[in-house]
């Protein structure tokens, strides 16, 4: 499963940006985990302070996309900062045997699980063998 | 008069050296930081941001994925503690990874407060992998309008 790398110019790269767009908004690439089972891949991605409504996962092209709005306003004047909340966003290229009908996603504290099934013909199959 | 007081020097030294360093962060912006990879290396988590208005003391963690049952704040001496645990991946097999970013474990950290609280009221919010304690000002530690009366 390779990772879409979105500006195909790997250098200047830094966490907070996205690429070139009109769009004011900073975005940076959230950790994920993924792991194969025989019946399809599992990503874990931690995607601290997105709400569900703010939270867009879509299947294009062969190519998974996690979008995740972080809405949030610490109250009070803030006096130390270690850490801002930005956007994520990330691009993953699927495998061909993904099912992408069946994506199943669920958010709970801050940690988005997506399970996507492989395709049947995809899956292995033990074949009986009948002794005559 | 006051009588010199090597501590109280100390004291103001470390709190001119905290004012400094704080304020030079905007100027000196680094990349922004969400890494919440404990166990990758000796770095601080949770990572803490800290706030106030004239009530009360707000600490917000970043902690996605922590089982909120096994958080633990305690408040001592000025200061908060915070533990916890982020449980791994159940049963995954080290080669069955593709990608293993996201990082687990115990944790435990303290944080100063910059004023007296009461560690009686304090209150602890977890929504969406942030936490949010606040803590009340102790009385002393409030502002306090004081009424001028002219004549």
């Amino acid at each position: 499963m390779a990772e879409k790398t979105v500006p195909s110019v790997q250098e200047d790269w830094a966490p907070g940006r996205r690429e070139e767009t009109r769009e004011h908004d900073r975005y940076i690439t959230p950790p994920v985990d993924i792991f194969e089972t025989k019946d399809g891949l599992t990503v874990v991605a931690d995607l601290p302070g997105v709400e569900q409504k703010g939270l867009d996962v879509r299947v294009a092209d062969g190519i998974l996309t996690l979008q995740g709005r972080t809405a949030h306003l610490a109250p009070g004047t803030p006096i130390e900062r270690e850490y801002e909340l930005l956007h994520f966003y990330r691009q993953f290229e699927l495998p061909e045997e993904v099912d992408a009908e069946k994506i199943a996603a669920e958010l709970k504290h801050g940690v988005l699980t997506l399970r996507l099934p492989k395709k049947e013909k995809a899956k292995p199959r033990k074949i009986e063998v009948s002794v005559s | 008069m006051s009588v010199w007081d090597a501590f109280a020097e100390m004291d103001a030294l470390r709190r001119e050296l905290d004012r400094r360093f704080s304020e030079s962060w905007p100027r000196y912006r680094r990349a922004p930081r969400v890494a919440f990879l404990p166990g990758r290396g000796a770095r601080q988590y949770p990572l803490v941001n800290l706030s106030e208005d004239e009530q009360n003391v707000y600490v917000e963690a970043l902690a996605p994925g922590v089982d909120p049952k096994s958080l633990d704040l305690s408040v001592m001496q000025g200061a908060l503690t915070i533990k916890g645990e982020k449980p791994g991946l159940a049963q995954v097999s080290a080669e069955a990874y593709h990608r293993n970013e996201r990082a687990a474990g115990r944790f435990v950290r303290t944080v100063d407060l910059p004023v007296e609280v009461d560690a009686g009221r304090v209150s602890a919010d977890y929504r969406n992998g942030l936490l949010l304690v606040t803590l009340p000002k102790s009385e002393a530690a409030r502002p306090r309008q004081v009424p001028i009366s002219v004549r």
